[in-house]
């Protein structure tokens, strides 16, 4: 059974009754909005449960791709699919955050719903691709065409900035991405595969390999993003609805890591080693001028988008230390700021889809009206800081002890950063959660209702069960991560 | 060769002139029955495709007239296309009180001179090509003669046409006189090891003439104009067949003709292509009126067709012909898009016009979207493949300067393309459209659907027929 292809295009079928629905009864009939809305849900958790099962029946002893499909196209290019321990990770995160994200826009999604639905189902397609994909033309198809969903989701459903914030993630993203195309072209030329396993196993001649590096971290540097290509990021997720919020941060930016992860350590690991000062000064630099940044927000939203920024320097800190030790954790810290981003962003949506408004001081004493809601957004927000006992935790200490190995002083500046990531985190909770009361306007603000209760559970059960037992991951990821950083090592003479 | 084969190698240039010339006769006798002399006129297409595609290669007429897997390419998908604007074009024109019945015989004419130009083997049968089918062209953009903004594009392209016209038999006859023949057989064997400055002196008239053709820069003055005053079906045709013919054309000359040259008229090659790049991409911006949007994004994609072309050898030929086709259906399909649309019996044109289409008319709305992301060059959309071929064989060609640079060009024009999906999905309504008629919606969904996903799966053909169509010009 192709269960990958399953996964991947499973979410279309949904596309496909939606848009019949749509172009073939009234848009605006209540009946049929609502019929969008339970389709786009039972197709998410299709695919969700689907995943469970390719996790379960996935090999975690075997290093190589696995569930591999090949089928050969034109000009040497193949429709070739397979996931290794690293990429199996991040399908199931996707399908586990969308239907979070359908059920959180249930009530928020107020006009164009079936266009809505269908657009999130076309990204959960997508996505998936990206990490399924292995050949290489292949994968910047999904890569690229992802651009588009997002595009409308800002667009369309956004905030008042939504067409400057659309426009401005399109064109960073392309930019960044032609580059990669370049490069992805030029390494067809060089080594007449594009399948990506060989591709791993090319020898590429040092020189070349400084440029491709090159082309690809310009690419994955604006998707993950790095100081100081992240700009687009605050103003996208200022304007984005909630759920496009979760996924831009749980998983876009995602694929920017696993895009080191599966190109640039394998593929030129001599440029890969010759860069590393750089990617490490990028990521200290990230980790302490975002976390101050996120400090002097007055936005809830681009609070947590600042902090992903900072969040996502331990990752390519973790990344490019080389070692077992740092990839598990940058791989880790992708999978729990995954979770506990989406979660944050859906901690604003709560109180925005409330009072429509994400301004800190228009907040102040929510504790008093809404108790479930101050014990989640703790929960998360302890998360956020990397306390022990919540994923966060695991994935920070890992990446700085991998750095440690390479580079005291980048472990040692990128440690500050957890310090000031408990400064902002914390005031934030203070000023929104705690104190009294001050504004009239919140006297009748309602805590979680059911729905939101319902949507919040998985995430905390996961945030908890991640800090407690990382093991989980690791036995999925291990024997693939070793084997990458073995070669890696073996290939920069370490 | 006797006479009867060299007749075997021209049955669909015969085919054409046959019916056009018969159907003029019926035409001038009853002009009551102008849908089916439409009709006619797209089976005499159909029968002409299928004596190319079928018919036997060789070389006739003293080498003036070439059958080989190049031109058959080339003359399907040219009479294809100009079969799928005689029903669009006809329609529109009894909507808009122009009862002539010629259009279809023009189309017909037209096609009949891209076949030649796509069969031509020496300057002579080169030039009548391009006069044959530049001169219905000009027929065909004033036809809408009550219309001020129609002749003046159907004058401004005949003047610079003529032009163009000009510069190419100017530098025909400087080949001519350096190398004392006009097929391109000969003029290869005396470029071989060491061309005549002369010989090159003409062979840039040559590349000016057609430049101007294909519409790339600096010879593009002529495009934004013409696109936006002549008929909105027309513009369907003559944006997307004379391109390929041309481009065909272009491709035989510098390869088969200036095989032995090729380091000369690959920087002359390379300049075009980036100047057309950059211009389509920059002067796009300032546009508000689609059809001269268009026009510019045509300069650009002639640009990416250019540099391909420029790669100087077979796979470069085989990018540029796999992009002019996937090039071509989507031009079309994008003005049949535009010529179904219509709003109080005014046509929509700009892009204000199309405020909130989405809600208004989702269905063409999602195939210009695909169009215009196809023009960008997102993939999956057809636009991707033919870009990524063209930047494969530029890149290994070794003009990596010039491809990245292309693909930067191709993020300038994204912003365009990307406004006018935002208008398109984002802004609140812009008043109530019109039913659209059928068969321009038919054909521009279609061919949206042909763009994104047919397109998958039709490469699996198209491009090893380019390959095979590219090894015909003989270049490694």
């Amino acid at each position: 059974m192709p269960i990958l292809s399953l996964i991947t295009y499973l979410p279309l079928v949904g596309v496909a009754a939606i848009t019949a629905l749509r172009l073939f009864g009234k848009p605006d009939d209540a009946k049929s909005v609502e019929t969008s809305k339970w389709i786009a849900f039972a197709v998410t958790l299709a695919t969700l449960a689907l995943s469970v099962l390719l996790v379960a029946r996935f090999n975690p002893s075997e290093a190589g791709f696995q569930f591999v499909e090949e089928v050969p196209w034109f000009a040497g290019l193949s429709y070739r699919m397979g996931v290794d321990g690293v990429s199996v990770l991040f399908v199931l995160l996707t399908a586990f955050l969308m239907p979070i994200c359908i059920a959180a826009s249930w009530k928020s999604i107020e006009t164009r719903v079936h266009e809505y639905m269908i657009a999130f189902l076309l990204l959960e397609t997508l996505v998936i691709g990206v990490f399924c994909a292995l050949d290489i033309v292949l994968f910047y198809l999904f890569f690229e065409f992802g651009l588009v969903p997002m595009f409308l989701i800002i667009g369309i459903w956004g905030g008042a900035r939504r067409v400057y914030a659309a426009f401005k993630f399109f064109l960073y993203t392309l930019l960044g991405s032609v580059l990669m195309l370049a490069a992805i072209l030029a390494m067809i030329s060089i080594s007449h595969t594009s399948s990506i396993p060989e591709l791993m196993v090319y020898k590429f001649d040092p020189a070349v390999q400084t440029w491709l590096w090159l082309a690809f971290f310009a690419s994955f540097a604006v998707k993950m993003p790095m100081w100081p290509v992240h700009t687009w990021l605050p103003d996208a997720h200022v304007e984005a609805p909630t759920a496009g919020s979760v996924i831009l941060a749980g998983i876009l930016l995602k694929m920017g890591g696993y895009g080191f992860l599966r190109f640039s350590l394998p593929m030129f690991p001599q440029a890969s080693e010759m860069f590393t000062p750089l990617v490490f000064t990028l990521s200290v630099i990230a980790v302490v001028y975002t976390s101050l940044v996120a400090f002097r927000q007055v936005d809830i939203k681009k609070l947590i988008a600042y902090s992903s920024v900072a969040h996502m320097g331990f990752v390519t800190m973790g990344i490019f230390s080389g070692n077992a030790v740092g990839v598990q954790g940058a791989i880790f810290q992708m999978l729990s700021h995954g979770v506990i981003s989406g979660a944050l962003f859906l901690c604003v949506g709560v109180v925005y889809d409330r009072m429509h408004t994400r301004e800190i001081a228009f907040y102040g004493g929510l504790v008093s009206r809404m108790p479930w809601y101050a014990a989640v957004f703790m929960l998360f927000t302890m998360g956020n800081v990397g306390l022990p006992g919540t994923s966060g935790f695991v994935g920070e200490i890992m990446t700085m002890t991998g750095a440690y190995g390479v580079s005291t002083w980048t472990a040692l500046v990128a440690a500050s950063g957890v310090i000031f990531s408990a400064v902002y985190a914390l005031s934030l909770y203070r000023r929104v959660v705690f104190g009294e009361i001050t504004n009239p306007k919140l006297a009748g603000i309602t805590d979680l209702d059911w729905r939101e209760v319902a949507i919040f559970a998985p995430l905390v059960a996961s945030t908890l069960y991640l800090g407690i037992y990382p093991a989980s991951v690791f036995n999925l990821t291990q024997s693939s991560v070793d084997h990458l950083v073995a070669v890696y090592q073996a290939a920069i003479g370490g | 060769m006797t006479f009867s084969t060299d007749l075997g190698l021209a049955v669909p240039e015969l085919i054409l002139a046959g019916g056009a010339l018969l159907l003029l006769v019926v035409g001038a006798f009853s002009p009551k029955n102008a849908p089916s002399i439409g009709w006619a006129s797209v089976l005499v297409l159909v029968g002409a495709a299928f004596a190319a595609a079928t018919g036997p290669f060789g070389r006739g007429f003293t080498g003036g007239l070439i059958a080989d897997d190049a031109s058959a390419f080339a003359k399907v998908a040219i009479y294809a296309a100009s079969a799928f604007c005689i029903p669009l074009g006809q329609r529109w024109f009894e909507r808009h009180a122009v009862h002539n019945f010629e259009f279809p015989i023009l189309i017909l004419l037209a096609a009949l001179g891209m076949g030649m130009m796509a069969s031509a083997g020496d300057l002579i049968s080169l030039y009548v090509g391009v006069e044959l089918h530049s001169l219905a062209l000009y027929v065909l953009a004033a036809m809408h003669r009550d219309n001020a903004k129609a002749s003046e594009a159907g004058l401004k392209y005949f003047v610079l046409g003529a032009l163009s016209s000009g510069l190419l038999l100017y530098g025909a006859s400087l080949v001519y006189g350096f190398v004392g023949s006009t097929v391109f057989t000969d003029i290869a064997a005396a470029v071989q090891g060491g061309a005549h400055t002369g010989v090159l002196f003409g062979l840039v008239f040559l590349i000016c003439g057609l430049a101007f053709k294909v519409s790339a820069a600096p010879f593009h003055m002529w495009t934004p104009d013409v696109y936006e005053g002549a008929p909105t079906p027309v513009v369907a045709f003559f944006a997307g067949a004379p391109k390929l013919a041309a481009m065909v054309l272009f491709a035989r000359l510098v390869a088969e003709a200036f095989g032995g040259a090729v380091g000369q008229w690959q920087q002359v090659l390379i300049a075009l292509a980036l100047a057309s790049i950059a211009v389509g991409a920059f002067a796009g911006l300032t546009q508000r009126n689609l059809k001269r949007l268009w026009a510019y994004s045509s300069i650009a994609n002639v640009g990416y067709a250019i540099l391909g072309l420029a790669a100087g050898n077979a796979e470069g030929v085989q990018s540029m012909l796999t992009f002019m086709v996937l090039y071509m259906i989507d031009v079309t399909g994008f003005f049949a898009c535009l010529a179904a649309l219509s709003r109080q019996g005014r046509a929509m044109e700009t892009i204000d016009d199309m405020a909130g289409l989405f809600r208004e008319q989702p269905g063409i709305a999602l195939a210009m979207t695909a169009f215009s992301l196809s023009a960008l060059g997102l993939p999956p959309f057809s636009g991707f493949w033919a870009k990524l071929f063209v930047f494969k064989a530029a890149l290994g060609a070794g003009f990596s300067v010039a491809a990245v640079a292309g693909l930067i060009g191709s993020v300038v024009a994204a912003f365009y393309y990307l406004r006018l999906i935002k208008v398109m999905w984002f802004d609140t309504t812009a008043g109530a459209t019109e039913k659209p008629p059928i068969e321009a919606k038919a054909i521009g969904i279609g061919l949206a659907l042909f763009s994104f996903p047919v397109v998958l799966g039709a490469l699996v053909w198209i491009y090893p027929a380019a390959g095979r169509a590219a090894r015909a010009f003989g270049l490694a």
